[in-house]
């Protein structure tokens, strides 16, 4: 018995690994539920009933699925070429920052001309962060994973110092925490009287223009052909460091908007827990979408249904919230798994 | 037989085909004891699939492979190891962060007891170490010796599992000239003590110089075995790449304007590959220019030059009498180089794109492929399935991806990708290599069609019938230099067999044909 390559996957195939992870997450969160001592059908049902089973849950799950859809398209446009973008985080801070500090008084516009140019700035300054380690690799080969990942660190704690300073609230009561935006920066509703920003829109938005950009345009052709493989692409005239400059910077830029959208659009200030870690849970969301951008906005509905629904079964059911990071972890590696050994057949002989 | 008695290994009628090609194509030798085997042949020749197979890596589609008389059962990959052959491979298999001796005694020493057997192992080393003139401290860690170092403990590796059989492949690919010395010298002494030995090289004059006896594939064939002492290196080399063949007729060129021209072109070497030394060639109109050589004496430089991934660090290029301002892959498609890769697999084409994708991967950027950066699907698929209908690649359809096509066909998409444009000039890194005869005819033809159209081409290849049959002008390469140009017929396969072995350019040479 050995392993063979499967040449040719079809879609079908393709979709299979997806929906193999969730079951066996599903099973793996049952025993799970069992041992706290819970039916777990009806935690499961909690879970669902948590994230989709009102419209109050729906809205919930929908908001809290916005940040995760730009970072998980922020990871997939950047992992497509090969780029190992862990750096998320520190981008959506970047976008987050860029948002306070000039929609807290600074610039006295109204909403339509305000909330378009706070967007874009934050795009600049999520894909001027991931410039740098862009640069280093293509100039220096310097491994993307590591600056990416060290960034995180450093720009939190540049964060931390600049709401300890500068950026104080002085009404804060002494939190490390921003002033508030002026209302002209927030995000307004989509829909009178429904609990949903416009940040949702705009990422629904960016994740068709990503995949119009990936199917469609030349930068999407050179992005996927140096992903796939470098040297044919600078064998066929593809200039390879230009393109991963640009996967950077669309990357990076996509990530801020989760930072612009959480601040603009949620909390209207900026303080150290904006984010409980969009930027590493958009790696599983993009992996779980196969890197997909229309696969990102899905998977980033479960991700976001798991959370919420976690957090009000564990008030009704006594089962810790603990167990939507164990079913994410979970669905995470098994994807991984799948992914891999559905390109296999095993053979006799 | 050697100088000894006694057969140790003998390989009976393998065959191994993949597909259509024929890999191993009923190969019978035997190694004698105490004797120095080199197994010698070009790149595809077929030495690493006769190494797997007699490895256990490949299971032989029929012929049987006996160590010391016994026949071993195919496909186990251990049954070889355990009757006492060994193998060190070009690419080392050791752990860097490990000591030698921690890497020697990998695998072979239980794991517990480790400190009785330490000291035991670590004499044993040294013992052997000094039997064979394998100077290396068992102390020292692997990531800190030197290439010729870390072989040396590849050797000490197989010794110290008391190996009979010893098989290097291309071990002096990594070595400088002193190290491969030394090399040599170990292996006296390992054949002194008995071992016997399978040298896999191309490279002729090393193959002299340690070798009792010659074996040479081509093409998956047996094409000769010869006593050492009995051949010398001109006859190795037309041996090996086939001068044997009388050239086809094919109907003479009419050469026009220089269109792409070299002038004492310098680039460096890259690892063990070397550069080019002072290359001046002209490549004209309606002619097809032969390179030919033995693999790894600046093929892969001069191609590189050619086709813009490199350009020269002395010396000057000119594209149809301009000098080209940033010589890059777009400039030289630019320029109508029309580029047929050496690896079709891996840098001529991108495995998971479909057949439409790779056919618009030089041109994409430009009409009617895109307009504004966004890319036109509909005519790249016309383009695709064109190329597909006039070039016969046979295929499901344009959305197929290219990995599921086999090498011919991934060829004639290559082939027709570049010649769709109709290019002036075109270069052709050993277009056949790999293709079963159908697919090889289709190809020389449309070379010569282009010629007859009025392209430059030049054709790299390292078998000889192939530049002889094609070339109206053959130049040779070795060391990264290049011989005078020759006429069609001016040279036999053996005066070229001496130019390919390094000899001729000695005395101060003209670059006049």
């Amino acid at each position: 018995m050995r392993l063979e390559a499967i040449e040719d996957q079809t879609w079908p195939r393709r979709l299979l690994p997806p929906l193999i992870a969730l079951s066996v997450t599903v099973v793996i969160a049952s025993g799970l539920a069992m041992l706290a001592g819970a039916n777990p059908f009806s935690v499961l049902g909690l879970i669902l009933q948590g994230a989709f089973g009102s419209q109050f849950a729906i809205l919930e799950t929908l908001n809290r699925a916005t940040p995760l859809i730009f970072t998980g398209l922020a990871v997939a446009v950047a992992f497509r070429a090969k780029f190992w973008n862990i750096g998320a985080e520190a981008q959506l801070y970047a976008g987050a920052l860029v948002t306070v500090v000039l929609g807290t008084g600074v610039l006295q516009w109204p909403s339509l001309a305000l909330l378009p140019l706070l967007a874009v700035l934050a795009v600049l300054a999520g894909a001027c962060l991931l410039l740098v380690p862009a640069v280093l690799k293509t100039r220096f080969g310097v491994d993307e994973v590591v600056t990416t990942l060290l960034f995180n660190f450093i720009f939190l704690l540049f964060i931390s110092m600049l709401l300890e300073g500068p950026l104080k609230d002085p009404m804060g009561m002494g939190w490390p925490k921003s002033a508030r935006l002026l209302p002209e920066a927030r995000l307004p509703r989509m829909v009178d009287g429904l609990r949903l920003h416009w940040g949702f829109g705009l990422a629904l938005i960016s994740a068709g223009a990503v995949w119009i950009i990936q199917s469609r345009s030349t930068l999407g052709y050179e992005m996927r052909a140096v992903g796939l493989n470098k040297n044919a692409a600078a064998f066929a005239g593809i200039p390879v460091n230009r393109v991963l400059i640009k996967t950077a910077l669309l990357s990076g830029g996509l990530a801020a908007l989760a930072g612009f959208s959480e601040v603009a659009g949620v909390k209207g200030s900026l303080t150290l827990d904006l984010s409980p870690g969009f930027g590493y849970t958009g790696i599983i969301v993009a992996m779980l979408a196969l890197l997909h951008p229309i696969g990102v906005v899905f998977a980033a509905l479960f991700v976001a249904g798991i959370f919420v629904g976690a957090d009000s079964m564990s008030r009704a059911a006594g089962v810790p919230t603990y167990l939507a990071d164990i079913m994410l972890a979970t669905a995470l590696l098994l994807m991984v798994l799948a992914i891999l050994l559905m390109r296999f057949r095993i053979v006799r002989g | 037989m050697g100088k000894d008695t006694g057969t140790v290994l003998r390989l009976n009628a393998i065959t191994k085909r993949f597909g259509t090609l024929t890999a191993n194509d009923r190969v019978s030798f035997s190694l004698g004891a105490g004797e120095v085997l080199a197994l010698l042949g070009e790149n595809g020749a077929g030495k690493t699939t006769l190494m797997n197979i007699l490895f256990g890596q490949y299971m032989a589609d029929s012929g049987t492979v006996e160590v010391f008389g016994q026949t071993l059962p195919p496909g186990n990959s251990r049954a070889a190891l355990d009757a006492g052959v060994g193998m060190v491979h070009q690419h080392f298999t050791l752990a860097d962060n490990m000591t030698v001796q921690e890497n020697i005694t990998l695998g072979v020493q239980p794991l517990f007891r480790p400190m009785l057997d330490k000291s035991a192992a670590r004499s044993r080393i040294e013992a052997l170490s000094e039997r064979f003139h394998l100077a290396v401290s068992p102390n020292a860690r692997v990531g800190d010796l030197t290439v010729g170092e870390r072989q040396r403990v590849e050797i000490l590796k197989a010794l110290y599992r008391d190996v009979r059989i010893l098989i290097l492949d291309e071990p002096t690919a990594v070595l400088t000239p002193q190290e491969a010395d030394d090399l040599f010298a170990t292996l006296k002494t390992a054949v002194e003590n008995e071992l016997s030995v399978i040298f896999i090289s191309h490279k002729l004059h090393e193959v002299m110089a340690i070798s009792d006896r010659v074996v040479v594939l081509r093409h998956g064939k047996l094409v000769g075995e010869v006593q050492t002492d009995q051949t010398d290196r001109a006859a190795l080399a037309s041996m090996m790449m086939g001068g044997d063949i009388p050239a086809t007729d094919v109907v003479a060129a009419t050469p026009g304007a220089t269109l792409l021209e070299l002038h004492k072109v310098t680039t460096p070497d890259v690892g063990n590959a070397p550069g080019l030394k002072s290359v001046s060639l002209s490549l004209r109109a309606g002619q097809i220019t032969g390179l030919a050589g033995v693999s790894g004496n600046g093929q892969a430089a001069l191609a590189d030059l050619i086709g813009g991934m490199r350009g020269p660090s002395e010396g000057r290029i000119d594209v149809n009498d301009v000098v080209p301002r940033r010589w890059s892959p777009q400039e030289a498609i630019r320029n109508g180089i029309a580029r047929i890769p050496e690896d079709r697999h891996k840098v001529g084409t991108i495995a998971d794109f479909d057949l439409t994708e790779n056919a618009i991967l030089e041109r994409y950027a430009s009409h009617p492929f895109s307009k504004g950066g966004w890319l036109s699907w509909r005519a790249s698929r016309e383009f695709a399935q064109d190329v597909i209908d006039k070039y016969d690649v046979r295929c499901p359809g344009p959305d197929t991806r290219i990995r599921l096509l086999s090498g011919g066909n991934m060829q004639k998409l290559i082939l027709g990708r570049v010649l769709e444009t109709n290019p002036q000039i075109i270069l052709a890194n050993q277009p056949v290599r790999g293709l079963d005869i159908g697919a090889v005819t289709y190809v020389h033809e449309q070379l010569l069609a282009a010629r007859d159209r009025g392209a430059a081409v030049l054709l790299i290849s390292e078998d000889l019938d192939e530049v002889m049959a094609l070339s109206d002008v053959i130049h040779v390469i070795a060391g990264g230099r290049l011989s005078p140009a020759f006429a069609r017929g001016q040279m036999s396969p053996t005066e070229l067999g001496i130019w390919m072995a390094g000899q001729g350019f000695d005395e101060d040479m003209p670059h006049a044909s």
